[in-house]
């Protein structure tokens, strides 16, 4: 009888449970979490545990090791890569960001209200085809014997082909401002949508001309759009591989490429796993000093 | 009437095909508070985004203390504007905020500072410039707003319903403030409001606009009494419209009775045949049992009524009459509140009266 009574209150536990806030909280997130859980975090903690492993022929050596952080850190040519990808992601964040303002202030403050929408989805449009093609049609562009130089040549204003357009960092840097202005659009578009007009009128009645209400009132309000923007495009184009492999040539390789190389190529997962792990600490780093900075010269301001 | 600060001659804006200001004539002295009334899509804030510069003139001219605005930024003209939504910085903190339109000034950093921390106090706002914007009341915000164009000096400050924001208890401290403030810094205030009400309370001169042209310019106390049409009248206060005919300077009003008039009370003119009576319910009393009168007296049933408790609002039918008149009364010891269906007699005199054709 004992037995039963239990029973009957673990059901009754279990249905009050199943009736309340917390079990329809996580019956709501379950999926996401799920979701985030095995292909977020799994693969996360599965490259942070083969860091610390060794390759043993074809075998994994699981026994826990700090030898290939000190290779990576030791070896020069690591080193670079990584350097020379934050280069390139800092170059194509400002290029990006730069160029990206502009067009977000023109829809913001230039384009009728009820024509933004249709604004931003064609700024969309290159994203209907895929990556890859968008990236070989800039070698068309770039090319020895591309659109550009042809165009050039024909209008006699180069006599030879420019050769700095194409299979270097230079490269690399166009091709993934174009393929991120989307990203860096969007996000300053919405925080110049989300001035209030009043203020700008405010800032002109109080006697500053159109180009200092830009710089006392628009900017300023309009840097967490900014903010955002720079990181949405520097934190994925530090670890991009597509792009340098087939704009990049030799000397616009980045440490994505060796990543690559050391899971593919030289069939060292462990190694691989390391630079990855460096890559993202490095990228992480940056990102925080940059918030870091950026609310103190916000403060500062205040 | 001194001098003119702003004159404005055949004002006209055009949206398209949308005439909002249409042939403004208009002068404002210095050193005046002057309210621009009118229910919404009046043409009132178009009129005063004009004189800031905000918007500019389809046609005729704007002379701002004598100088031509044409293409004049409203950056370079001698006015400031409260702004409806106040249009705080909210990246700035209040000192910043007050102290925005001085970066361009000759003053000295310490002049600037003690020149900021005047104007909070001025709004009663001292002590609070080093907090964040974003932190601040709606009544703070209005005053900081205040602060900040004052601190410039302008020859006219332009305030767009500044007060529709505030709940009534600050708004009506606001009203008297801003007065009080007026007269302190005797710069000619540019109020826009559709509150009847505050209009009255506030200015020396009030111009009532309707579809984007001026109906009447008057003072408030002639705007009241004397309203130039029937839809100003409507507009401004309480009134009942009782059908009257006309004959000669001799009007029949139903339900009150035969009444000479004066030319003064008959502000579109007196023609013979029909015409409205209009009668503010203040100017009717009701007889209570003993009070009697030398004011002429019709005989009504109580209809309907309000009590408010300092007031009490009946609407009354008169005998040969369709339409109930409003007659407010004031609550007083020994004065009772009438029920519906009771009898009531009703003073009035051929004076209150005000006759559109």
């Amino acid at each position: 009888m004992g037995g039963n009574e239990v029973l009957a209150e673990r059901a009754r536990n279990w249905g009050r449970f199943a009736r309340s806030d917390a079990a329809r909280g996580w019956l709501l997130v379950s999926p996401t979490a799920l979701y985030a859980l095995l292909l977020l975090a799994a693969p996360l903690a599965t490259v942070l545990a083969f860091s610390f492993w060794t390759q043993d022929f074809l075998d994994i050596d699981r026994t826990f090791t700090l030898n290939n952080y000190r290779e990576a850190l030791a070896e020069p040519l690591y080193r670079e890569l990584i350097l020379r990808s934050v280069l390139i992601a800092g170059a194509v964040t400002l290029a990006t960001v730069v160029l990206a303002y502009p067009i977000a202030y023109f829809v913001s403050f230039h384009v009728r209200p009820e024509r933004k929408s249709m604004w931003i989805f064609l700024i969309t449009i290159p994203f209907w085809t895929s990556y890859l093609i968008r990236v070989f049609l800039w070698k068309v562009i770039l090319g020895f014997n591309g659109v550009v130089n042809t165009s050039l040549q024909g209008l006699g204003l180069i006599e030879e082909p420019l050769s700095f357009i194409l299979y270097n960092p230079n490269a690399v840097v166009i091709t993934l401002a174009h393929a991120f202005a989307p990203f860096a659009i969007l996000p300053i578009f919405v925080a110049l949508e989300k001035i209030d007009r009043s203020l700008l009128e405010a800032s002109r009645d109080l006697g500053e001309s159109r180009i200092t209400t830009f710089f006392r009132v628009t900017l300023p309000l309009s840097v967490p759009g900014v903010a955002a923007a720079v990181l949405i495009v520097f934190i994925p184009t530090v670890g991009d591989y597509v792009t340098p492999r087939l704009v990049g040539g030799p000397d616009g390789l980045m440490i994505a490429n060796m990543i690559q190389t050391q899971f593919l190529r030289l069939n060292n997962a462990p190694m691989g796993a390391t630079l990855s792990v460096l890559a993202m600490v490095t990228v992480g780093v940056i990102s925080l000093v940059f918030l870091a900075l950026l609310a103190r010269w916000l403060r500062v301001k205040q | 009437m001194k001098s003119p600060i702003i004159h404005l001659t055949g004002v006209h804006k055009y949206y398209g095909d949308y005439h909002a200001l249409r042939g403004i004539d208009l002068d404002i002295a210095e050193g005046e508070f002057f309210s621009l009334l009118g229910p919404s899509g009046c043409g009132k804030t178009t009129l005063l985004r004009t004189i800031a510069g905000f918007e500019d003139v389809s046609d005729g001219t704007l002379l701002l203390d004598g100088k031509d605005m044409e293409g004049v930024a409203p950056n370079r003209r001698p006015t400031n504007m409260v702004f409806q939504s106040y249009a705080i910085f909210p990246h700035l903190s209040v000192a910043q905020n007050v102290g925005f339109g001085l970066r361009r000034s000759s003053m000295s950093k310490e002049a600037k500072a003690r020149a900021v921390g005047e104007a909070l106090e001025m709004v009663g706002l001292g002590g609070y410039g080093n907090r964040a914007a974003h932190a601040l009341s709606g009544g703070q915000r209005q005053r900081v707003a205040l602060a900040r164009a004052l601190i410039l000096k302008p020859r006219v400050l332009l305030l767009d319903e500044p007060l529709s924001a505030l709940d009534k208890k600050l708004r009506e401290q606001m009203q008297n403030e801003l007065r009080r403030l007026q007269r302190q810094v005797g710069i000619t205030f540019i109020l826009v409001t559709h509150d009847q009400e505050e209009a009255l309370i506030m200015s020396d001169r009030i111009a009532v606009m309707f579809e984007g042209e001026i109906a009447q310019l008057a003072d408030p106390q002639t705007l009241y009494r004397r309203p130039a049409t029937r839809r100003v009248a409507e507009f401004i206060g309480m009134m009942t419209f009782l059908p009257a005919t006309v004959r000669g300077q001799e009007v029949e009003v139903a339900g009150l009775g035969r009444a000479e008039v004066e030319a003064e009370q008959c502000p579109g003119g007196l023609s013979d045949g029909d015409a409205h009576a209009g009668i503010r319910p203040e100017l009717l009393s009701i007889l209570f049992p003993g009070e009697e009168t030398t004011r002429r007296v019709a005989e009504g049933v109580v209809e309907e009524l309000t009590y408010y408790g300092d007031m009490t609002y009946y609407d009354v039918r008169l005998e040969g009459c369709e339409r109930p008149v409003t007659i407010s009364m004031k609550n007083m010891p020994g004065r009772p509140v009438l029920e519906r269906g009771a009898p009531a007699r009703v003073a009035w005199d051929a004076r209150s009266l005000v006759i559109f054709g």
